[in-house]
């Protein structure tokens, strides 16, 4: 067992650890928590795959970003626990689960088949580099990324747009500012 | 010249459209008139061409004029074409000729009429379609005038669809029995249309008389395509088993029954097998059958109308007696004698029944015979004019019904002397009951005084018409005089030679007929003028009969009881049962089985998110496994 | 290390703990976040076999999918509070509109 496997058993198992904390917690903010962790060894695990550059985008975007914006909303409408419905009751959770096992055991069989023997074709020089992902990203890709780009314009107006109040609100809003004016 | 043909039934079209798009703003008169000048110059427009044809030289008396293609799908062509022979051009001016006389008559008898602007639109709709049947060179062109005429037919017998009385019960149910019983009729000759497709590739008439001229047809086929053409014949000219629809299509306006029911249309089924004239020399066994339907129908209709006592109703059972004669001579195959007496009787016949509407008119209505009588002082044009009608239709020399109708019992002596007895028989009762008609309505005295006092001649617009089918009644007979034949000879181009008979028969023939004629007048004369009561003496053995006669056979009945109602019992079943049951069963189980199946599936459709993620989670488990495993 | 087959395997698993968690749990923001966590197993994935093939396309399809994500954060929160302010609830089955 080499030192680098060794690494990896300790990383994933806190990986694994984490995401089993943010299906089971039953507080929002805790989930989120782990979920910060869950990403952060993500992070560690892409360094271990020579992505130098989706590792610190990682830890911008999905740490830094994502799970932020999660613990705002959270703030925002409070983290109560949702209290159960016993009325509802349901077979899915059941159903899920055998077909995840079925589906988890096909996988695992097959992904340990699959690259057996076979040797890495490391990325080399370039690696995952800032730069050598920007080469491609900005030559190769570059009308992928403009698209990405009105995406996320959209989806910004969406939000807001989604989020906003009523216009009725709004309108009371502005009437009282003109009022304290 | 004949480049113009189309104009012929083109201008009873622009009459209609005319009277139907600009009638509403137009005077009675005005429209009376447009659709009479239509016809007229259709007549003129005939005449033109007739003369023309004479012009030729015999051999080429048969111009075919193309219109243009009207069906053309693989081999199956049929063009708009017409076919100017001397055959069809007799009909043109049969058609126009008394066409024209009865459009000027009707305006001054449908003066009165409310619907006088559709009235002239069906009359002028129904020369159009007449003369598309005549001058069409193909079956298919025929049969759609023959469905023309058959809806004008429809039309007319209920123009007073809103009226009802004890004899026809709803004037819109006659209309409805005469499209029904012709549609039997029409079921054979689609079916022989589509025998002789199959059989010789073409519906052109002188393709299919030169294909059964070859022998292109086995005996059986020509035997079956001419019985199914004989069916449709005795749909259209009212014969056994299928003229039930004639008497009651009375219960149209007089002139109607004048030009198309007793004129004209009921003509189309004899004009149809004199056109397929090459088709029935090869079939023995299918004219033997139409001779004797003819006979048949002319003895039966004849003793019918013996008893009858309303007038219109006698004029119908004589014309189907008189059509049965016609069928009689193309059955025996002089087709000739049979055209001949279509013309002759199309003249007096209208000329009855135009003098039987001069009555009407008169009367109000009032055409019971019983009620009539001494009718000659008040109405002198009438009832001389249908004194000479009468005459015509008995048979009683010079008159013209009595060289035609000779003519034809001159056929059948040679070819079926026992056809000749019975329609000799039926000639009899013809001349009884034609005279019969004329002693009781206009001689004598008068039985109902109030309706005599209120006689008054018909206007002269009336009149004029009688008195020139009066004059084409008497003196019709010179076309085709015996021994001379010059009509037989001009259609001979058209429908083929026939071998005379020889002098002895004609002459016998002859004398028959005149002797047989001139003792039906005696008859009728003794019966109902002199009183003298040996004809009722002689009458006496047929006593037992009369009620078969007055109720013409019971056929109706008949037809009724197993015929309609069988079906109708049928239908019935098929409507509330069979319809409800199966057919609304079937579809309604496959509605509700889509139901149940849709509200078992709705419940799927929960509303819940998890339910929606687990679906999408068993279609990822499924590819998934498709491709480790599968795929 | 010369295999990627453990990385795949942490990813599969990941992946169906985050399946799990979308089917269990009945707070639609820890829904949410288990979403998220099923996106970067397959971003694991994606960066392991560019790894085995020394190819970038996958980092850039990563990248590519952080950036829809984010987009789906934004748009996907802003629901969540607007559903919230609607009916006061961020229970999973209090979205039940769905249906016929």
């Amino acid at each position: 067992m080499s030192w680098s496997l060794l690494f990896f058993i300790l990383i994933g198992a806190v990986s694994v650890a984490a995401a089993v904390g943010v299906v089971s917690s039953r507080q929002p903010i805790h989930s989120a928590l782990y979920l910060l962790m869950h990403f952060v060894t993500l992070a560690v695990l892409y360094i271990t795959l020579d992505a130098q550059f989706l590792a610190a985008i990682q830890v911008i975007i999905y740490a830094g970003g994502i799970v932020i914006l999660i613990l705002f909303v959270i703030m925002l409408i409070g983290s109560n626990p949702v209290p159960g419905d016993p009325s509802i009751q349901t077979w899915g959770p059941f159903v899920g689960l055998g077909l995840g096992l079925v589906l988890l055991g096909s996988m695992v069989y097959t992904v340990m088949l699959a690259f057996d023997g076979v040797p890495a074709a490391p990325v080399g020089l370039v690696g995952g580099e800032p730069k050598a992902v920007g080469l491609t990203l900005f030559s190769q890709y570059v009308l992928p990324i403009q698209m990405v780009a009105v995406l996320l314009l959209v989806a910004l107006i969406g939000a807001l747009l989604v989020a906003r109040r009523p216009k009725t609100d709004v309108k009371t809003t502005r009437s009282r500012e003109a009022a304290a004016d | 010249m004949f480049d113009l043909a189309w104009l012929l039934f083109i201008l009873p079209a622009v009459g209609v459209l005319i009277n139907l798009f600009l009638g509403d703003r137009m005077e009675k008169l005005l429209i009376g008139l447009i659709a009479s000048v239509a016809v007229g110059m259709s007549f003129v427009i005939g005449v033109m061409l007739f003369v023309n044809l004479l012009t030729l030289p015999v051999d080429a008396r048969s111009v075919t004029v193309h219109l243009w293609d009207w069906i053309t799908v693989g081999t199956f062509s049929v063009g708009a074409s017409l076919l100017l022979d001397p055959l069809s051009l007799t009909m043109v001016l049969v058609v126009t000729g008394v066409g024209t006389l009865i459009h000027i008559y009707s305006i001054a008898y449908m003066e009165d009429d409310e619907r006088f602007q559709r009235y002239f639109i069906y009359l002028n709709f129904f020369i159009f379609a007449m003369l598309i049947l005549v001058l069409s060179d193909n079956f298919l062109g025929m049969f759609v005038g023959w469905e023309g005429v058959g809806l004008a037919s429809f039309l007319l017998i209920g123009f007073w669809f809103d009226r009802k009385d004890d004899m026809y019960g709803w004037y819109a149910d006659a209309g409805k029995k005469a499209f029904l019983v012709n549609r039997i009729g029409d079921f054979g000759m689609i079916v022989a249309m589509a025998m002789i497709w199959t059989t010789v590739g073409t519906l052109n008439f002188i393709g299919v008389n030169d294909a059964a001229h070859h022998q292109e047809f086995t005996t059986a086929a020509v035997n079956v395509v001419c019985l199914l053409l004989l069916l449709g014949a005795t749909g259209k000219s009212a014969q056994i088993p299928l003229y039930v629809w004639l008497p009651d299509a009375m219960a149209g306006p007089t002139p109607v029954s004048a030009l198309i029911h007793a004129a004209t249309m009921v003509t189309a089924g004899i004009y149809m097998i004199a056109r397929t004239h090459g088709l029935w020399y090869e079939a023995a066994f299918a004219s033997m059958t139409a001779a004797t339907i003819g006979a048949l129908t002319a003895f039966f209709a004849a003793s019918i109308a013996l008893v009858q006592t309303d007038l219109k109703k006698i004029l119908a059972y004589s014309t189907i007696s008189q059509l049965g004669y016609m069928l009689l001579g193309v059955g025996v195959g002089v087709y000739g004698a049979a055209i001949f007496h279509l013309t002759t009787h199309a003249f007096f016949k209208a000329l009855l029944f135009l003098a039987a509407g001069s009555v009407m008119h008169a009367t109000h209505g009032v055409l019971d015979i019983r009620r009539l009588g001494g009718m000659r002082d008040k109405m002198p044009t009438t009832s001389w004019t249908f004194l000479i009608g009468a005459a015509a239709l008995a048979g009683l020399i010079p008159f013209s019904g009595f060289f035609s109708k000779d003519a034809i019992l001159l056929g059948a002596l040679a070819k079926a002397p026992l056809l000749y007895i019975i329609g000799l028989a039926a000639a009899l009762m013809t001349a009884f009951y034609s005279f019969r008609m004329f002693f009781v309505t206009f001689m004598g005295k008068p039985r109902d005084r109030e309706l005599y006092d209120h006689l008054h001649e018909s206007p002269p617009l009336m009149t004029v018409p009688l008195w020139i089918l009066a004059g084409l009644a008497i003196i019709a007979g010179v076309i085709n005089l015996p021994f001379v034949l010059s009509m037989e000879k001009f259609l001979e181009p058209a429908l083929g030679a026939h071998d005379a008979p020889s002098l002895t028969l004609e002459m016998l023939a002859l004398l028959l007929s005149l002797v047989v004629g001139l003792f039906g007048i005696v008859m009728a004369y003794s019966r109902y003028r002199t009183q003298e009561n040996w004809v009722t003496r002689m009458a006496a053995p047929f006593k037992p009969l009369e009620p078969w006669l007055q109720n013409a056979y019971y056929v109706d009945e008949f037809y009724m009881r197993f015929i309609v109602n069988p079906l109708r019992r049928a239908a019935t079943w098929m409507a509330d049962v069979f319809d409800k049951k199966i057919i609304d069963g079937l579809v309604n189980g496959i509605g509700s089985v889509t139901m149940d199946l849709g509200g078992w599936t709705r419940s799927l459709q929960n509303g819940r998110i998890p339910t929606y993620a687990l679906s999408l989670f068993i279609g990822v488990v499924a590819v998934v496994i498709y491709f480790i495993f599968i795929g | 290390m010369t295999s990627v087959n453990p990385y795949l395997a942490l990813s599969a698993i990941i992946f169906l703990i985050g399946a799990a968690g979308v089917l269990t749990r009945r707070n639609a923001l820890i829904i949410f976040m288990c979403v998220e966590m099923m996106l970067n197993s397959v971003n694991l994935t994606l960066v392991a076999l560019s790894y085995q093939w020394g190819n970038l396309n996958g980092h850039i399809f990563v990248f590519m999918i952080m950036a829809v994500a984010a987009a789906e954060v934004a748009v996907g929160l802003a629901i969540l509070i607007a559903h919230q302010r609607h009916t006061n609830s961020t229970n999973i089955d209090d979205i039940n509109l769905l249906k016929w």
